[in-house]
């Protein structure tokens, strides 16, 4: 295991953050205080309880989700795509680095941005909304499984992507949709019934509903079944992964 | 001479059906300079890329070291550093974190003390804080010769070095090159500037069309393909070639100022002394004489001429 190669991609990843703060931690920070401001305080006020939480509350843990999916898929995608686009990814292929390294390296620092992010949103949350946490350890193990599997999904992107349209017409068009119909401003079971079957098809409804539960015990589908989803999602990216490495997809002619 | 590269079979046809590396063999000796010359598609950068894991053989097979460059990867690329031939460089870092870098990529420990002598050797100590998109093209090309050298490469593979780069910078670059080979790592370079290579290569390889056309000494290249041509410059044209010359290879140019005449320095007899004969018995003066040798430009062009 070349563990000095894991931790250089790591730190590069990191130190590019550090180096676009604005764009990459205050820009999301701010824009999902917007939502806080203006559903928690502003209409949140209006609209009655959801499951014996305040709406103001019941949205922030579909809001901390929205941002950890949206993040870790950009972070994870732009990561990889862009030494593919400034030709640097030479380096990394021609270094002495196995496929699994490379993947720990830039999806770890992707899923590491997303959580520093979560949490920074979750403070900002805690400003607006009276939180409570009822179960913090189910909460993290949610955080951080969202967040690796999103990045590592992020990184499939990134690989796949041969242009800048591409890179974004994922997350535009299939993550954000996915997002906003999973439930991060709504309880499904206020939809009809029709609809409810359908909206299970959507993978993110089980990261919202269960990572709610971590929250304030109520969920919309088992929490069990949240988990095993996330799990499913985690290991389906990491066999495209180790797919692409092993045949070089778009990586190597 | 043992060889630190060996390869064999090695075939690449890309993914549209373009053969870019037909069967070639070739085995690159250790500490030496080897120029790899070919004009543009000839395969130079896709056997270069094979070698270093960037394209993946359709067959044969690569050792470097004894290892084999896809089961043991880890050993043959650790010994490898990769100059491309595009200015592929992250810009916003800077150069001491990107040379940094690319130690650490080729998981070596941090020796802020060599990275200093890598970038000392090549003028870039005093920009080492600046961010790369700062420098010049030329800085540029070093630094990415820089992050090459990070991780004490026993190769070296330069792919077009010196294109695009002034006289002052190829000149620095020959330097280090130079005292790389006083070091003993093995240089690998392909070259547009074929008297570079005439200089500086301890071997030549031509490489036309996916095959190896030849692979010889630089010298002994020179001395079997080159042509040696006698200049006679004649005190009065003449309108056409007397026939008393009796010699081959014989040619007016110039108006009918000069004579051209082709020899063979190996051969038993060249025909120089039968030509000076003749002409005196013709009665032509001779104002001034030279001797040209052909350049490794013209025996590569002839080579890679006779393949189309």
């Amino acid at each position: 295991m070349n563990m000095r190669a894991v931790a250089s991609i790591y730190h590069a990843e990191m130190a590019r953050t550090g180096r676009t703060l604005m764009q990459s931690v205050l820009a999301p920070v701010i824009s999902t205080s917007l939502y806080f401001v203006v559903f928690g305080a502003a209409i949140g006020s209006r609209i009655e309880e959801i499951d014996g939480v305040g709406y103001g509350a019941f949205i922030v843990p579909g809001l901390v989700m929205m941002m950890i999916l949206m993040q870790s898929v950009s972070n994870g995608s732009i990561g990889i795509y862009f030494p593919k686009f400034n030709g640097t990814v030479y380096e990394i292929l021609s270094a002495p680095i196995s496929a699994f390294e490379i993947v720990i390296g830039y999806v770890g620092a992707a899923a590491t941005k997303s959580l520093i992010l979560g949490a920074l949103v979750l403070a900002t949350a805690a400003f607006f909304v009276p939180l409570e946490v009822q179960h913090p350890l189910a909460m993290l193990a949610f955080l951080v499984l969202t967040s690796l599997t999103f990045s590592l999904f992020g990184f499939i992107i990134g690989i796949w992507a041969d242009n800048f349209e591409q890179l974004s017409v994922v997350p535009m068009l299939i993550v954000t949709p996915l997002t906003f119909l999973g439930g991060s401003f709504y309880s499904i079971s206020v939809l009809p019934p029709f609809w409810q079957t359908v909206t299970l098809f959507n993978p993110v409804v089980y990261l919202i509903s269960g990572f709610r539960w971590s929250f304030y015990g109520v969920s919309d589908v088992d929490v069990g079944i949240s988990l095993l989803a996330v799990l499913g999602f985690f290991l389906l990216c990491l066999i495209i992964v180790w797919w692409m490495f092993r045949t070089g997809y778009r990586l190597k002619t | 001479m043992s060889s630190i590269i060996s390869i064999k079979g090695l075939s690449k046809t890309y993914a549209g059906g373009f053969e870019a590396l037909k069967s070639v063999d070739l085995d690159i000796g250790e500490g030496e300079i080897f120029a790899l010359l070919g004009p543009n598609g000839a395969g130079k950068t896709t056997l270069i890329g094979v070698v270093c894991g960037l394209v993946t053989p359709t067959a044969g097979t690569v050792t470097v070291d004894g290892h084999d460059i896809i089961r043991d990867f880890r050993a043959t690329r650790s010994r490898i550093g990769l100059v491309p031939q595009e200015m592929s460089i992250d810009m916003f870092t800077t150069v001491w974190s990107s040379v940094s870098f690319s130690r650490g990529l080729f998981g070596k420990p941090p020796d802020p003390a060599y990275i200093e002598q890598v970038l000392r050797d090549l003028s870039l100590w005093d920009k080492k804080d600046e961010q790369i998109r700062t420098l010049s093209g030329g800085m540029k090309r070093r630094v990415m010769i820089a992050k090459a050298l990070a991780h004490e490469p026993e190769i070296l593979f330069l792919d077009e070095p010196t294109a695009g780069v002034d006289v002052e910078l190829r000149q620095s670059m020959w330097q280090v090159i130079g005292r790389l080979r006083e070091h003993g790592v093995t240089i690998i370079l392909t070259t547009h500037y074929i008297e570079e290579a005439e200089q500086m290569a301890d071997r030549v390889g031509v490489i036309s069309r996916g095959e190896i056309v030849v692979v010889e000494e630089t010298g002994t290249l020179m001395n079997k393909m080159g042509r040696k041509q006698l200049i006679l410059y004649l005190s009065e044209p003449l309108a056409a070639l007397p026939a008393e010359l009796g010699v081959n290879g014989l040619e007016l140019s110039a108006g009918g100022t000069e004579l051209h005449f082709d020899y063979d320095t190996h051969a038993d007899r060249t025909g120089i002394t039968t030509l000076l004969a003749n002409l005196n018995r013709a009665g032509l003066s001779v104002r001034d004489l030279e001797t040209r040798q052909s350049s490794l430009e013209e025996i590569f062009v002839d080579l890679v001429g006779s393949q189309s």
